[in-house]
């Protein structure tokens, strides 16, 4: 039998998923053991009992000076800033792209300034949103939205603008007026895509927002990190990373699941 | 029977190049025109021209005597080769989208009685179409065929001047297309329309059509091929006015073709 055409059951793909990742647990654990054994105080491999005793005291032990759980003011901080962004951005992806996508006229008038200020490199802007807009978490939310937004925007027009032809015309001869055509053709047919775009833009965004944290910021997950890189405590470091990638998978399945649930139409062929 | 699309010289240009040239045709109510030709010949420029997605660079087109605007409206239906349904809609809100959007021109949703209304209307047209079992399928899980009965449904239901078919079975299968065939004649006596349809399938469009148009160039100027544009070179009545229940295929045509060589008119 060709390589090829060798594929996994479901449980079996399970487990060949799950090898790698314990391989990478155990060769942690190895080295970890191992540089103990030479410096019982090495901090740059720590043991999974010292980050549950370092985490332990960020879990649930108050700040004495803020008062606040600080893994879960991080948290919600994060989350929030995230959150709001994210919606902008989602608002304004459908607003303008589809806008965008069924005006011929606004795609000429509009598409070179969504073109021009996608290609500019948002951390590039960063200095001029803190300039403008203060250390406040205004600057934050307006970094991710600067970052993906246009990314949306664009995909989501070019989604639009793609629709069959024969599609527009049909709904005109049924008597579609441009905004009962954008009601009812497009928009329902762009929001699986706008999904989807959502889903690819999680990673950049996690990225802006952990940098706008780590610049300017005294509360947040990208924050605590560049905090405690001070004094060498990879055994935060490396939970909150952990906890980070788990809040990014668990938003990519939500979202997943959300397509899946409100789009079957548009799930049809995956089956 | 009175003229209802009125093509008078109509050319279509782009630029140097010429497409159609003195095209001038009356189509009467409730005919059935079948317009065939080969590849390039303009036959879906025609078509276009008469949806109104595109406008004639000379001369007028009229429909019940007025100037057609170069724009689709809900007095013509067009049935696509592919793409002429709505793949997020079930069968039933595809068929109900006519209605919904005059209406409710804001919403473009119906409710309470004037949606139960238009659910009833749309059941039966489906039911008509022998779809209804399938009222609240969505396109992806309809065959081809039951695609095309979809986008037949969806045209009636706006009650159309004219119905443009383009090709409509050019993607089914052989057996389908028998089917089909009886499908849009039922259809067409039944709702008094008048139907034009471009095909590639002569058989299909003698056993369809109650006059068929043949479109190619007059003329081809071998240094500038573009220069000359096509036109109705063949226009051909069928004196039969009761549509083929006949299986065979290839003996209606036969009998179709006998009958067209007595009534041939206005060819060259």
């Amino acid at each position: 039998m060709r390589w090829v055409n060798v594929r996994p059951s479901r449980r079996g793909g399970l487990v060949l998923g799950a090898l790698p990742l314990l391989a990478v647990l155990v060769a942690y654990l190895f080295a970890a053991a191992a540089r103990h054994a030479a410096n019982p105080s090495d901090k740059v491999l720590p043991t999974p009992s010292a980050m549950v005793a370092a985490m332990h005291g960020l879990l649930v032990d108050a700040d004495p000076l803020s008062g606040r759980l600080i893994f879960w003011a991080d948290t919600l901080a994060s989350l929030e800033r995230l959150g709001l962004a994210l919606g902008i951005c989602t608002l304004s992806a459908l607003l303008v792209g589809l806008v965008l996508g069924v005006l011929p006229a606004a795609r000429a008038t509009l598409g070179g300034l969504v073109t021009m200020v996608a290609v500019i490199p948002p951390i590039a802007l960063l200095p001029i949103l803190f300039i403008v807009f203060g250390l406040g978490e205004t600057a934050k939310v307006a970094l991710i939205v600067i970052g993906v937004a246009p990314f949306l925007i664009r995909d989501l027009a070019d989604h639009v603008a793609a629709l069959p032809r024969e599609q527009l015309i049909k709904a005109q001869t049924l008597g579609a007026s441009s905004w009962q055509l954008m009601l009812r053709v497009a928009l329902p047919q762009a929001l699986p895509r706008l999904i989807a775009g959502l889903r690819l833009s999680l990673g950049p965004a996690w990225v802006y927002l952990i940098s706008a944290e780590a610049i300017a910021s005294d509360v947040g997950l990208g924050y605590r990190i560049f905090l405690v890189r001070r004094y060498l405590s990879m055994d935060i470091i490396i939970p909150y990373v952990a906890w980070i990638s788990f809040l990014a998978i668990a938003m990519d399945i939500a979202l997943a699941q959300l397509s899946r649930r409100g789009f079957a139409w548009a799930h049809q062929a995956d089956r | 029977m009175s003229d209802l699309l009125t093509f008078d010289n109509v050319w279509l240009e782009y630029g140097e190049k010429i497409v159609l040239e003195r095209v001038d045709l009356a189509i009467a109510e409730r005919s059935f025109v079948s317009i065939i030709g080969p590849s390039g010949a303009g036959k879906s420029s025609f078509l276009r021209l008469a949806l109104g997605q595109e406008a004639p660079s000379r001369g007028r087109i009229l429909l019940d005597g007025k100037v057609l605007l170069p724009e689709c409206s809900p007095d013509r239906g067009v049935v696509f080769q592919r793409y002429s349904v709505f793949p997020h809609l079930t069968a039933l809100r595809n068929v109900m989208f006519g209605r919904e959007c005059a209406n409710a021109p804001f919403t473009a949703r119906l409710f309470g009685a004037a949606r139960r209304a238009a659910v009833e209307e749309a059941e039966a047209i489906l039911a008509e179409v022998g779809l209804g079992d399938a009222l609240h399928l969505y396109p992806a899980q309809l065959s081809g065929g039951m695609q095309q009965r979809l986008a037949i449904a969806q045209a009636l239901m706006a009650r159309p001047r004219v119905l443009l078919l383009d090709e409509p079975f050019g993607a089914l299968d052989p057996g389908i297309r028998q089917d089909m065939h009886r499908l849009i004649l039922g259809l067409w006596r039944e709702h008094a329309l008048t139907v034009l349809m471009v095909t590639h399938d002569i058989t299909e469009a003698f056993r369809l059509g109650t006059r068929v148009l043949a479109f190619d160039k007059r003329r081809v100027d071998p240094h500038a091929p573009h220069r000359f544009g096509a036109t109705a070179v063949y226009d051909l009545s069928l004196s039969r006015k009761t549509p083929a229940d006949t299986p065979d295929p290839e003996q209606e045509v036969l009998r179709l073709t006998e009958s067209v060589i007595i009534n041939t008119e206005g060819s060259l």
